[in-house]
């Protein structure tokens, strides 16, 4: 297969970026679309051309490093991440534009590669439970029943990708931060901070800049873990809950 | 990159209800119920047309007998009309600024246009109430109907409407007044189910549903006024021209 | 130099408790003038951090990853295992330990293992009460499922997603002190060098990989938590940014290596498709439970599965081990899977492929229950294959998983450089020669929460605050020799790229060293690999500068390394004539083709001390005591 890619292509954090274009060619419908890069990398190495920088580790969609922007969509708005995404998913010869996850909460650091740190810090705020080591009593001594502990493992599924992020219209961040204030909320383990933990991580999300929801759920149909914009329902409900209390 | 660090250090973040986003949201949401309540209540008011001259204008002049009822829903009208619009537009443009570059190919999967276009439909709303209070409520635009009384000294708001919608420029942009508005509420409404945390997987459908029906009986129910007019189903009472 | 382990004496059920008593305790008013450094934040580093930060300490942690969730502990699947017992099936600690240890063949410490089975059932409360939201029973209580051949179902799990979820409660733990201002977190950031001041490790060399900015950190000591190196065989199912730079920088610096030939090959994974492949995606064991493995019994069969009638398939492990089949050991089901292939009857485009056949699995119990019980398995099988696993029969092939060898460590955890701790999988510690299923995560977890913060305060407490500089002129050379090295990269100005070299070292590696290995090819290896090495100093090509963000030299470097490294593998893999655990020898096996153990001469650890590169490094042993347990053979039959 062959490809023709637009790719934003951009030296450092203050740099003015552009798209550029390159020629993906021979590509195996086999492989991921980031396997498609490298080819196009090793081919720019050995012209002299630096490669393209993007994130990405595990490449099986559970670091949530990978972080590409594919025709507008972040992860290609397929199933999984972009490292999942597979090449025979794309039309033969056709023109496919790679750009960085956009949001002012993320700046670029080169090419498509970009600083998701926020993301650290909203969690900093917040998103744990204050219990130190050593501290626990038996596992078995919490019960939590079945349906809620599930309900607990969706929300705790998000892998801080991000591409809620970058699919938003408003660049917002609620589905992440709903993801982690609903799994904690659903547990009993995370009572004891439930009305702290939803207005600290609502705060450090809005300082960082993410913007504002507006409900398109454009998150959720990208997200790779299929997290549901129920939970940001529910994290409106333990906001204003926690308003009351 | 050697931790970045923010002004604020996130263990002492803190932001208020008003200036938050969840707690801007919910004033978006609480205002616009309020606002949706007075649309449904005004409709209702307005369909009496149906019932004859009569009925519209002593439920006209009911009200206006009821200042100490009038003028406070007036003022909250208006404070929570001004809430929104404020909120509203400050969302839009907060918003536009979380992405300070956009991206070259833009793409939508499940955001219905309804959903991304609220500031225009608001703002058609907008414009259309500031002209629908000064044609009907302030009489500026049209003075000639502060003039109309019907037989028994009321104001003859029965006439004045009627009056106003056979011109058909002004049935016009009604209609497309309140296409705006039901095309805003078609989003609205589920949009408000969510932002106060009534919604999940089971309900994000239904709500979906609701939603569009609501806005096409709020759209029905408006616009069969002027078209009632227009087809002469509804006519001037004996001696008004 | 001779090698103590530190193992305190008195009966293996009350050795670390009696050590806890025994260690010296740092002032809780002093602790904050105690700094440590973390490199790694997966589940070892992350869970040593947070947990040095509750006690007092002031630390700095250290990741290459944009963000410590991400570290590779986050891709296992499985599960991790404690000796709770709470199925009533008969588990124990002693059994956890036993399991442990005779799983790794007798060639991990006695001691060491057994610490690990006791602190497991801790493991699992932290992590409760953290919120990791583990699989439950109706009636709320947690759940187990037994895993990787074990007798008992003594396995905990989130779905599949059980790394990632003991990960996330770690890193949440993590960040809470990041917020609390107890942790400084340096995301992208690589570990260039260890820093010795007066023998004792007291800080590191850093590179930021965003301005390429090289810096020091000093602190009372180090902690390297930065995982296994498996990727020296290129493909593998680690993460692609897993090295060994940090842990052979510090074996340059003098810190032991120890049984670097002892790495894991997992029998699930699927198969190599092609020369751009750079990773292997693990299917996980659990799909041992249902799924039947076979290869036609002849060779170069060109039916399609479907087509191949029952008496022409071999199920190869059903018949050779009657009672484990399917579920024999990892390192026993992966030679086995080579075997096949190499007799050339393997399957798939490549021929290098065994089937794993659910089919009478969906005929006893339905399609909805294997797809409830693997479903999103299957889903990514079909997207990365393009086949669909309930009809046809996946194939897979092993692949490097994990590695048991590490830098040498006493009971403390730390090296033989004072200061220096190693945790996680980075240590070569509890596992022996072979690791079982779901207790990686465990060692992780246990080293991080549960031992090295308490050895750890013992050192501090011997050795006294510090507080040293880094205008040391210790630090000065050090830096200087990281930016020189970075520069000799840039300076070679050849014509391959890093990975070409990665891929043929790689390639030579798993031929010659991989699942078995013998005297003839780890000899050639050993030809190859400086041969290899002077042609990537002479001809790679490593565009860009060093003062930006810059993926050539991330790479070069790290390839550097394993380049390296890769020789003392294999002059291990040659030291050791026996067969155990993971480490097939082929000239010590049984007529039909078991593993030959030696343990009147290979009951030791082999620890490496670097004498120069391209020279034979000095192999010190510590002899492996049993006090508890009987040396059996290892029998899957
Ligand atoms: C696909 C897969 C599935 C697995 N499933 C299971 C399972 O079910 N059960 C089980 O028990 N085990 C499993 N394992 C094994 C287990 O996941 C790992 O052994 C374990 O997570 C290792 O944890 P760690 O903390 O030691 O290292 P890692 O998680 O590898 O972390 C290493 C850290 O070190 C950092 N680092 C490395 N080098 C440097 C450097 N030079 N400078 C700065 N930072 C550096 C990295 O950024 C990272 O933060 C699995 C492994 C794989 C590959
Ligand atoms: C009768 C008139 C109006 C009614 C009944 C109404 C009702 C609503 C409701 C119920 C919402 C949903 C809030 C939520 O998502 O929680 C909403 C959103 C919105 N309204 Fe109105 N509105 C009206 C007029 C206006 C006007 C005049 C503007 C002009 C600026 C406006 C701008 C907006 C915007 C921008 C939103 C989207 C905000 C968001 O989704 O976050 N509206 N409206
Ligand atoms: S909610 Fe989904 S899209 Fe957003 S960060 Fe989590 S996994 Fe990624
Ligand atoms: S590289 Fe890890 S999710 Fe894509």
């Amino acid at each position: 297969m062959n490809f023709k890619l637009h790719v934003w292509r951009q030296k450092n954090a203050a740099a003015k970026g552009r798209m550029e274009q390159y020629e993906a060619r021979d590509i195996n419908a086999d492989m991921s679309f980031l396997e498609m890069l490298d080819v196009v990398n090793e081919d720019l190495v050995e012209k002299g051309i630096d490669p393209i920088h993007f994130d990405h580790d595990c490449r099986e969609g559970i670091c949530g490093a990978c972080s590409l922007v594919i025709n507008g969509l972040p992860h290609g708005g397929m199933t999984g991440t972009t490292c999942e995404v597979r090449m025979r998913l794309f039309k033969d010869g056709s023109t496919i534009y790679v750009e960085p996850f956009r949001a002012k909460a993320f700046p670029v650091i080169k090419d498509l590669t970009v600083d998701r740190t926020s993301i650290d810090r909203v969690m900093q705020a917040g998103g744990f439970v204050s219990t130190h080591t050593g501290a626990a009593i038996d596992a078995n001594a919490i019960l939590v029943p079945k349906d809620k502990a599930e309900e607990a493992m969706d929300a705790a599924a998000c892998i801080g990708c991000g591409a809620c992020v970058a699919a938003c219209k408003n660049a917002s961040g609620m589905l992440f931060v709903a993801a982690k204030v609903s799994q904690l909320a659903l547990l009993p383990q995370g009572q004891a901070e439930r009305e702290r933990r939803v207005n600290k991580m609502v705060a450090m999300m809005d300082i960082e800049g993410f913007g504002n929801c507006t409900n398109y759920y454009e998150c959720e149909a990208v997200c790779p873990k299929d997290i549901s914009v129920k939970f940001i329902a529910k994290m409106n409900r333990e906001y204003m809950r926690a308003l009351v209390k | 990159m050697s931790t970045v660090k923010t002004q604020v250090s996130p263990a002492q973040a803190q932001v208020t209800f008003i200036a938050s986003s969840i707690g801007k949201k919910i004033f978006m949401a609480t205002t616009g119920l309020f606002l949706f309540l007075f649309v449904s209540g005004h409709m209702v008011g307005n369909l009496q047309i149906f019932l004859g001259q009569d009925q519209l204008n002593t439920y006209a002049q009911a009200l206006k007998d009821l200042p100490a009822l009038i003028w406070p829903v007036r003022i909250l009208m208006f404070i929570f009309f001004a809430v929104h619009i404020w909120r509203g537009i400050q969302l839009y443009f907060e918003n536009k600024f979380s992405r300070p570059i956009s991206y070259a190919c833009n793409a939508t999967v499940q955001a219905p246009l309804s959903s991304r276009t609220m500031i225009f439909s608001g703002a058609g709303i907008l414009l259309y109430v500031v002209y629908h209070l000064l044609h009907f409520t302030f009489i500026t635009t049209n003075p000639q109907y502060a003039g109309l009384h019907d037989t028994v000294g009321r104001h003859d708001v029965y006439s004045m409407v009627i009056f106003g919608y056979q011109n058909v420029a002004i049935s016009v942009v009604y209609l497309v007044a309140m296409f705006s508005l039901c095309y805003h509420l078609s989003h609205a409404i589920p949009s408000f189910m969510q932002t106060i945390g009534l919604n999940n997987e089971k309900w994000e459908p239904r709500l979906k549903a609701l939603g569009y029906l609501i806005a096409i009986v709020i759209f029905f129910g408006y616009s069969v006024i002027p078209a009632a007019v227009l087809s002469n189903l509804i006519v001037l009472p004996e001696g008004v021209h | 130099m001779k090698l103590d382990s530190k193992v305190p004496s008195g009966p293996l059920e009350q050795k670390w408790q009696k050590h806890q008593f025994e260690m010296k305790l740092v002032n809780p008013a002093n602790k904050r003038k105690y700094s440590a450094i973390v490199v790694g934040t997966g589940l070892a580093g992350a869970s040593a951090a947070a947990s040095l930060a509750e006690l007092g300490y002031e630390v700095k942690a250290f990741c290459f990853q944009d963000s410590s969730r991400r570290a590779h502990s986050i891709g296992a699947q499985g599960g991790i295992n404690a000796a709770k017992n709470y199925q009533n099936d008969g588990d124990s600690v002693y059994r956890l330990f036993y399991d442990t240890i005779k799983g790794g063949d007798f060639r991990s410490r006695e001691a060491n293992t057994y610490r690990l089975a006791e602190v497991s059932n801790n493991i699992i409360d932290q992590c409760a009460a953290q919120g990791v939201p583990f699989a439950r029973e109706y009636g709320g209580t947690l759940a187990n499922r037994s895993f990787g051949g074990a007798q008992v179902s003594r396995t905990f799990y989130a779905r599949g997603q059980t790394g990632q979820q003991l990960l996330l409660g770690a890193y949440s733990a993590l960040m809470r002190q990041v917020g609390l201002g107890k942790v400084t977190m340096y995301p992208r950031t690589e570990m260039q060098d260890v820093v010795l001041i007066d023998g004792h490790a007291k800080g590191i060399v850093v590179r930021n990989m965003v301005t390429g900015e090289i810096s020091s950190h000093a602190a009372d000591a180090v902690v390297l938590a930065t995982g296994g190196y498996g990727r020296v065989f290129y493909l593998s199912t680690m993460g692609l940014g897993c090295n060994v730079t940090a842990a052979y920088r510090a074996y340059k610096k003098g810190a032991l290596f120890a049984n670097p030939c002892f790495t894991q090959i997992h029998p699930t994974c699927i198969p190599h498709t092609g020369d751009y492949q750079c990773k292997l995606t693990l299917m996980s064991e659990s799909l041992r439970n249902d799924g039947r493995i076979w290869v036609p019994k002849t060779k170069d069969e060109q039916r399609a599965p479907g087509q191949i009638p029952e008496n022409e398939r071999d199920y190869y492990l059903e018949r050779k081990y009657p009672s484990f089949g399917n579920l024999a050991p990892r390192d026993i089901s992966s030679r086995s899977a080579k075997e096949a292939c190499d007799e050339g009857r393997g399957v798939g485009p490549s021929r290098y492929g065994v089937y794993l056949d659910f089919s009478d699995a969906i005929n006893r119990l339905g399609k909805d229950v294997i797809e409830e019980r693997y479903g999103n398995l299957f889903e990514m099988y079909e997207l990365i294959n393009d086949e669909n696993p309930y009809e046809v029969p996946m194939r897979i092939y092993p692949a490097s998983h994990y590695t048991m060898g590490g830098l040498w460590v006493d009971y403390n955890l730390m090296s033989n450089i004072p200061g220096l701790h190693v945790i996680g999988e980075a240590n070569f510690s509890d596992h022996g020669a072979n690791r079982l299923g779901a207790s990686a995560l465990m060692q992780g977890l246990a080293d991080g929460y549960f031992v090295l913060p308490y050895t750890i305060g013992d050192y501090f407490a011997r050795e006294g605050a510090k507080n040293i500089s880094t205008e040391r002129p210790e630090f000065r050379e050090a830096e200087e020799a990281v930016a020189m090295r970075i520069k000799k990269l840039l300076d070679v100005g050849g014509k391959q790229t890093p990975d070409s070299f990665h891929k043929r070292l790689g390639l030579i590696m798993w031929e010659k060293a991989g699942m078995a290995r013998n005297e003839k090819d780890l000899k050639e290896a050993l030809q190859e690999i400086p041969a290899l090495r002077e042609e990537f100093w002479n001809d790679v090509n490593v565009l860009g500068s060093a003062d930006e963000m810059n993926m050539n030299v991330e790479r070069a470097a790290r390839v550097a390394d394993f380049l390296e490294f890769a020789e003392i593998f294999c002059l291990d893999a040659l030291d050791r004539e026996e067969s155990c655990g993971a480490h097939f020898r082929e000239e010590h096996q049984t007529d039909e083709g078991e593993a030959v153990r030696n343990d009147k001469k290979y009951a030791y650890v082999a620890a490496w001390e670097h004498k120069g590169v391209g020279q034979k490094p000095e192999l010190h042993k510590e002899d492996l005591q049993f006090e508890s347990v009987q040396l059996a053979t290892r029998s899957y039959k």
